[in-house]
């Protein structure tokens, strides 16, 4: 499994309602139904991604969060997953504010800006970077805002959004990011996990 | 005119109370069913027909000696497995084989009921597809699925009874019939109407038929079930067996005389009056008008788990109505899957060979029967 879902998978509680924001195949749903015993949804984009989720006959809808989110009541459920997802919306701080508004916490994954290859790829080579997390290049990325840890932890704190966790991912492993090692962790991490709550 | 023919039928003995007010009794409902009920009784899917449809799923019918209307998904080994499951189908009371409809005789008065019969809604249709369980003996089905008007009583099997199927497959539909569709069923309604031979219903009893009305009626409706592109694609300008224009009103297009065919072959199938009866009841069909116009309130208390399908070149059914259905039950915290299927065979993808369509149905089906006997285990 990778680290990145084993996490979120630690996140969540058993026997809770889960609504996962860009499902993707449903890798993750699957993990989690089998791991939590959750009650878990989806909405993806993708009509091949979303064909092959219904196929598993897991509860997916077609559909574009950026839309279709304002469907789901407030706080219809405990947790909305959204895995590296965020970047690629064209209101990223709409999106938050939904995910906050049907979730009463949501996980979210941000693949790092800020990481050092990343930067070092700007710095020596000039052109926009490709790593593991970004392979797409700049004119056909789906990628519209991408940001760092340090940039999403700061979206938190003006927005009086709870950081009730806050993670660093490199080489799968993790660390507890705080006030004291932001920088480091912004520039030594590939995704940040953060687990947040109104 | 199916008398000879070997139909199964059953004759409901328990009242049905019309919501036009009448009530109706010992009156037959005509069914087929494919596959066989296993020993727990937890596989049995009731498909419900579309506006022409009947009761022969799948395999030859015994009427029309074509395909049965969804041999594409319905049979061995296929999306709806009968080697797995047991599919049972009627046809709608007001429906012209076999089951309670206007062309029987009226026991009162020993004339065909014609236009004197009641009107039905889908409600009627679905409240007396129910003694199909209590004839099997089934406590809860596993699956409920059918498209267009199958799929309204779909929607209405549900509302009606919550927790009687396991799952519910509704396809290419709507909750409440639009200000179009009743309008492409007027249009139909009235070229029958139109037809000397119709003589205000009673035609049957005149030894008449309104086979040109009829034909017309299946012709324009059978233009909605296609797409612009698909009757693009297929026909464009292309002449029928002729080089060049006639300069007349022969069929020269091609597409002319496909209609022509289409409405041609179904009058020897289908009778006017039913027509007329099963589109009023699809254009009465609004479930939120109990619920003053919150379709939520439909669902309440159903633990059925829904997959919403709709395809992308259906304008007479639109993604737009189907998702409406998502979105309420979503509202409510149901269980609701959806996917829309690109095809450019319009409101008929449903009954055609679409494999995104019949691969999806299949593995979720297949999937949904695996998990909901794993809770029911638990």
């Amino acid at each position: 499994m990778k680290q990145e879902f084993k996490i979120i998978s630690d996140f969540i509680i058993p026997n809770t309602r889960v609504l996962d924001v860009g499902c993707g195949d449903g890798t993750l749903m699957q993990i989690l139904q089998n791991t939590r015993k959750i009650d878990i949804r989806g909405i993806e984009i993708s009509k091949e991604n979303s064909q092959k989720c219904v196929g598993k006959g897991l509860t997916v809808i077609e559909g574009d969060a950026e839309k279709d989110l304002s469907q789901f009541p407030d706080s219809s459920f405990d947790f909305v997953i959204l895995s590296q997802t965020l970047q690629a919306f064209l209101n990223p701080e709409k999106v938050i504010q939904e995910l906050l508004r049907i979730g009463k916490k949501a996980i979210v994954t941000v693949p790092n800006f800020g990481f050092w290859k990343v930067r070092l790829h700007l710095l020596a080579k000039g052109t926009m970077p490709i790593t593991k997390n970004l392979p797409d290049e700049w004119y056909n990325t789906p990628n519209l805002h991408m940001c760092t840890i340090k940039d999403f932890y700061k979206f938190c704190n003006d927005r009086d959004i709870k950081l009730d966790k806050a993670l660093a991912l490199h080489n799968e492993k993790t660390a507890s990011i705080n006030q004291n090692n932001l920088s480091i962790k912004n520039l030594s991490a590939e995704l940040g996990i953060f687990l947040i709550e109104k | 005119m199916n008398k000879d023919l070997n139909i199964k039928s059953l004759i409901i003995d328990r009242p049905l109370k019309l919501d036009c007010g009448q009530t109706i009794n010992n009156f037959p409902l005509a069914y087929e069913t494919y596959g066989s009920l296993n020993k727990k009784k937890d596989n049995a899917i009731l498909v419900f027909h579309a506006l022409t449809g009947d009761q022969f799923v799948s395999g030859i019918n015994p009427v029309t000696k074509k395909e049965g209307w969804w041999s594409y998904a319905v049979g061995a080994g296929k999306a709806i497995d009968t080697d797995k499951y047991f599919v049972i189908c009627s046809n709608v009371i007001s429906g012209c084989l076999g089951s309670f409809g206007p062309s029987n005789i009226n026991a009162k008065t020993n004339k065909i009921y014609g236009t004197t019969f009641p009107i039905i809604t889908i409600n009627d249709m679905v409240n007396a597809q129910y003694n199909l369980l209590d004839f099997f003996k089934i406590e809860k089905l596993f699956a409920v699925m059918g498209g267009s008007m199958g799929g309204m009583q779909v929607l209405q099997f549900v509302s009606n009874f919550p927790n009687k199927a396991k799952i519910a497959v509704p396809i290419a539909c709507t909750s409440s019939h639009s200000a179009q569709n009743i309008a492409f069923n007027e249009l139909g309604r009235q070229s029958i109407m139109a037809d000397t031979n119709w003589v205000n219903g009673d035609y049957a009893n005149q030894n008449k038929n309104p086979d040109k009305g009829l034909s017309v009626a299946r012709m324009a409706a059978h233009i909605t079930y296609l797409s612009k592109n698909g009757l693009q694609e297929k026909f464009g300008r292309k002449l029928q067996e002729r080089d060049d224009l006639r300069f007349s009103f022969d069929a020269d297009f091609q597409i002319e005389s496909y209609l022509r065919h289409q409405g041609s072959v179904f009058v020897d199938r289908f009778d006017a009056n039913s027509y007329l009866y099963i589109t009023r009841a699809m254009d009465y069909f609004d479930l939120t008008k109990k619920y003053d116009g919150n379709l939520s309130k439909a669902f309440e208390n159903t633990k059925t788990k829904f997959l919403v399908i709709s395809f992308t070149s259906d304008w007479l059914y639109p993604t737009s109505e189907n998702k409406e259905i998502v979105i309420a039950l979503n509202a409510i915290g149901a269980d609701v899957a959806f996917v829309e299927i690109e095809s450019d065979k319009g409101h008929d993808s449903f009954l055609l060979d679409v494999p995104q369509f019949l691969n999806t149905l299949k593995n979720y089906v297949n999937n949904s029967y695996l998990k909901t006997n794993d809770e029911t285990r638990v």
